[in-house]
């Protein structure tokens, strides 16, 4: 299937409804010449906004988006020229979500592969339950952000809030700024040669330039808390 | 104990061996007892309720000749595409993970040829339940386990699952050596680690997210799923409301005997109410907002039998939903496996180490060699067995109250048996006129004679 190039379907939100919108956006996955490339006005921070997607289309929201935007994502590359609500790009398995403004908590919840970036702050929970995706941010991420991060890799280029990394399984983070506090079983390692060009890789995805990876510290698992042991009863 | 007597030995009520063995345990081992199965103590139960079948005033209808019908819809509401199925009664949801592959397969097979749904659990769909499911249930769970959105399409519904009755406001729990590499592979874990799952949603908190949810998973499938929300029994008349509220289609409730693979039994044991009154505070808040029927109630929790189902219908159920029955008709705790239940220190009637992964009957395990033992095709026919006998068992007492359709079946039909289920559920104590009720006492001490037994008014 190949999108067809050069045209821009605009969908005015205020004139048409939501579900419309994104049964037109889901009809592209089986069209036989999906239009390419999607323009969302007046999007008025409704929630759902692209949901569901699964097609190698752009879709760009002109305007904020409330929660779930982009949610399970596949193979889509979502922009919001704004701000997003509650878990942008939830659970997303591929493609690309990018926020030029900044998002609210459980930004790419359980998100299961594709990138999301954001260029402003995110809030608490940012990668909360990751299982595979990328997130970037350029901004700060807020508490509780990789709680229970199974795999993926998130990168921070501003700080990071109270209990980074809780309960942290296989994913690895990388801060570029201050860290205010780590979770249970979150620690700092060895910032190695393969995770400097691990970050470098993903900046340049989120098309970040002029930052040096090896500003970056790393964190990740202790795996104290993967067999329960009653001495470490305090950390659960 | 009567040979204790003949000793003079005395067992404390209080410290009884199984209490003295549990401090023990405890010391020797310093975690909490984790188990399967439900709860094991005694609670106000459907066993707790009569039928008062027709007679003179009221006429029944002929069993075999007469009709009566056994059908439900799930998902009137706003699903494009809701469930029909044959019997009341579905399969609750238990994953693959803490179940087998072939045993997943089995509740498959047998739900579809007794023309009724099955569910996913926490960990995911597999291709066996989804091949071998006319009608399947798929979970949404705070930990989303391998959750994805060509599944959510495959589905036939979609269960958001804020709790259940064994442990309401209890996340999920996978013992390391159930974490084989295919369960690691589809929950993104490490092979063999604890599963220390989430017991709150990871993006929404509270009813007015949860709409905004549902709203998600409603666009994400173009409308057509209904969509459940299944809720462990603690306030019950609250939560149903606040579920209708968030857009529910269907009200999925597990009262605290409901069972579990793994759970603290401090958990089992001690959080949520029975069924009994939890199902009473369900009907009574979905009637309250005219919505009984419109949204579909499903009961779940110590099911067991065709009178159970009768009874949970008859108090305002659309339909219920079994675990622990199903797994006992797959085969789990079986006499015929004595010997092996022995060599892992237990017995036919009391195993409930579902967490451990030891299951002789390959039921609750994720050991190769176990899980080969058990024959989903001969697993899938005894449960169509057993949900056809308590299918005919509901239709048996349906007709004998003369409903031709189980869903005629209603409180009037029932008496309590005991205080408590009758203060419980509002029904009359058997040969009395009254119900232990605010209302019945009020009217009783406001009465010029006071007292309960002069109290005429019908219930």
């Amino acid at each position: 299937m190949s999108a067809t190039a050069g045209t821009v379907e605009r969908v005015d939100l205020a004139a048409t409804a939501l579900r419309d919108l994104n049964q037109r956006l889901h009809d592209q996955a089986k069209a036989a010449e999906p239009i390419g490339h999607w323009q969302i006005l007046n999007p008025s921070g409704a929630h759902a906004l692209a949901c569901g997607l699964d097609a190698p289309i752009e879709v760009e929201i002109m305007g904020h988006a409330g929660y779930y935007c982009a949610g399970m994502n596949k193979r889509a590359t979502v922009t919001v020229h704004g701000n997003a609500g509650v878990g942008l790009a939830e659970n997303i398995m591929s493609g690309v979500v990018r926020v030029t403004g900044n998002t609210s908590q459980a930004a790419a919840a359980t998100g299961r592969g594709g990138l999301v970036i954001v260029e402003g702050d995110a809030s608490a929970r940012c990668g909360i339950s990751l299982k595979g995706a990328d997130i970037v941010v350029r901004g700060s991420v807020g508490h509780m952000s990789a709680f229970m991060a199974q795999t993926g890799r998130m990168v921070v280029l501003g700080d990071a809030g109270d209990a980074l990394g809780d309960s942290i399984y296989e994913a690895r983070i990388y801060v570029r700024g201050a860290v205010k506090s780590l979770g249970a079983d979150c620690i700092e390692k060895e910032l190695r040669g393969e995770h400097r060009d691990e970050v470098a890789e993903l900046l340049a995805a989120a098309g970040v330039e002029g930052v040096d990876p090896g500003e970056f510290r790393r964190y990740g698992s202790a795996r104290k808390l993967y067999t329960f042991h009653v001495d470490n009863a305090g950390s659960y | 104990m009567s040979e204790a007597f003949r000793d003079g030995l005395r067992e404390s009520a209080l410290y009884d061996r199984t209490t003295i063995h549990e401090i023990q345990r405890a010391a020797r081992e310093g975690i909490y007892d984790i188990r399967g199965f439900g709860a094991k103590r005694k609670v106000p139960h459907f066993d707790d309720l009569l039928f008062l079948g027709a007679s003179v005033s009221r006429y029944p209808l002929e069993g075999y000749r007469e009709r009566c019908d056994t059908n439900v819809t799930l998902g009137t509401r706003f699903a494009k595409k809701p469930l029909h199925l044959r019997i009341p009664i579905t399969i609750a949801g238990m994953s693959f993970g803490a179940l087998s592959a072939p045993a997943k397969e089995a509740l498959g097979r047998g739900a579809s040829a007794a023309g009724t749904s099955t569910t996913t659990g926490d960990g995911g769909m597999t291709p066996e339940e989804r091949g071998h499911s006319d009608m399947l249930v798929y979970q949404l769970l705070p930990s989303r386990y391998g959750m994805n959105p060509d599944d959510l399409r495959r589905a036939d519904a979609i269960e958001v699952v804020v709790g259940q009755g064994a442990k309401p406001g209890g996340g999920g729990m996978l013992l390391g050596h159930k974490i084989s590499d295919r369960v690691a592979e589809m929950r993104s874990l490490p092979k063999g680690i604890d599963q220390r799952s989430a017991c709150r949603h990871p993006d929404w908190t509270g009813p007015d997210d949860l709409e905004i949810k549902i709203g998600e998973l409603r666009e994400i499938t173009d409308w057509e799923k209904p969509i459940f929300i299944k809720v462990g029994a603690t306030r019950t008349y609250y939560d149903v409301q606040l579920a209708v509220k968030a857009g529910a289609d269907v009200i999925v409730l597990d009262g605290m005997q409901g069972g579990t693979a793994a759970t603290q039994d401090v958990f089992i044991e001690h959080v949520g109410i029975p069924t009994l009154p939890a199902v009473v505070q369900a009907v009574k808040a979905l009637e309250e907002l005219g919505m009984h029927r419109e949204v579909q109630l499903i009961v779940s929790g110590g099911i067991r039998t065709g009178a159970d189902v009768a009874k949970a219908l008859a108090l305002g159920a659309d339909a219920v939903s079994i675990g622990v029955a199903a797994l006992i008709a797959l085969g789990d705790n079986s006499p015929d496996l004595a010997e092996e239940y022995a060599k892992i220190g237990t017995a036919p009637g009391f195993y409930d180490d579902w967490q451990a992964g030891l299951d002789p009957a390959g039921i609750s395990t994720q050991d190769a060699e176990l899980a080969a033992r058990f024959d989903p095709v001969m697993g899938g026919r005894r449960l169509a067995n057993y949900l056809r006998v308590l299918t005919l068992e509901a239709q048996t007492l349906a007709r004998a109250c003369g409903k031709s359709h189980v869903h005629n079946l209603e409180p009037e039909d029932m008496v309590a048996l005991t205080i408590e289920a009758s203060a419980m559920t509002g029904l009359p104590l058997a040969g009395c006129d009254f119900a232990f009720t605010p209302e019945s006492f009020a009217r009783a001490m406001s009465s010029p004679e006071g007292g309960l037994m002069i109290d005429s008014t019908p219930p």
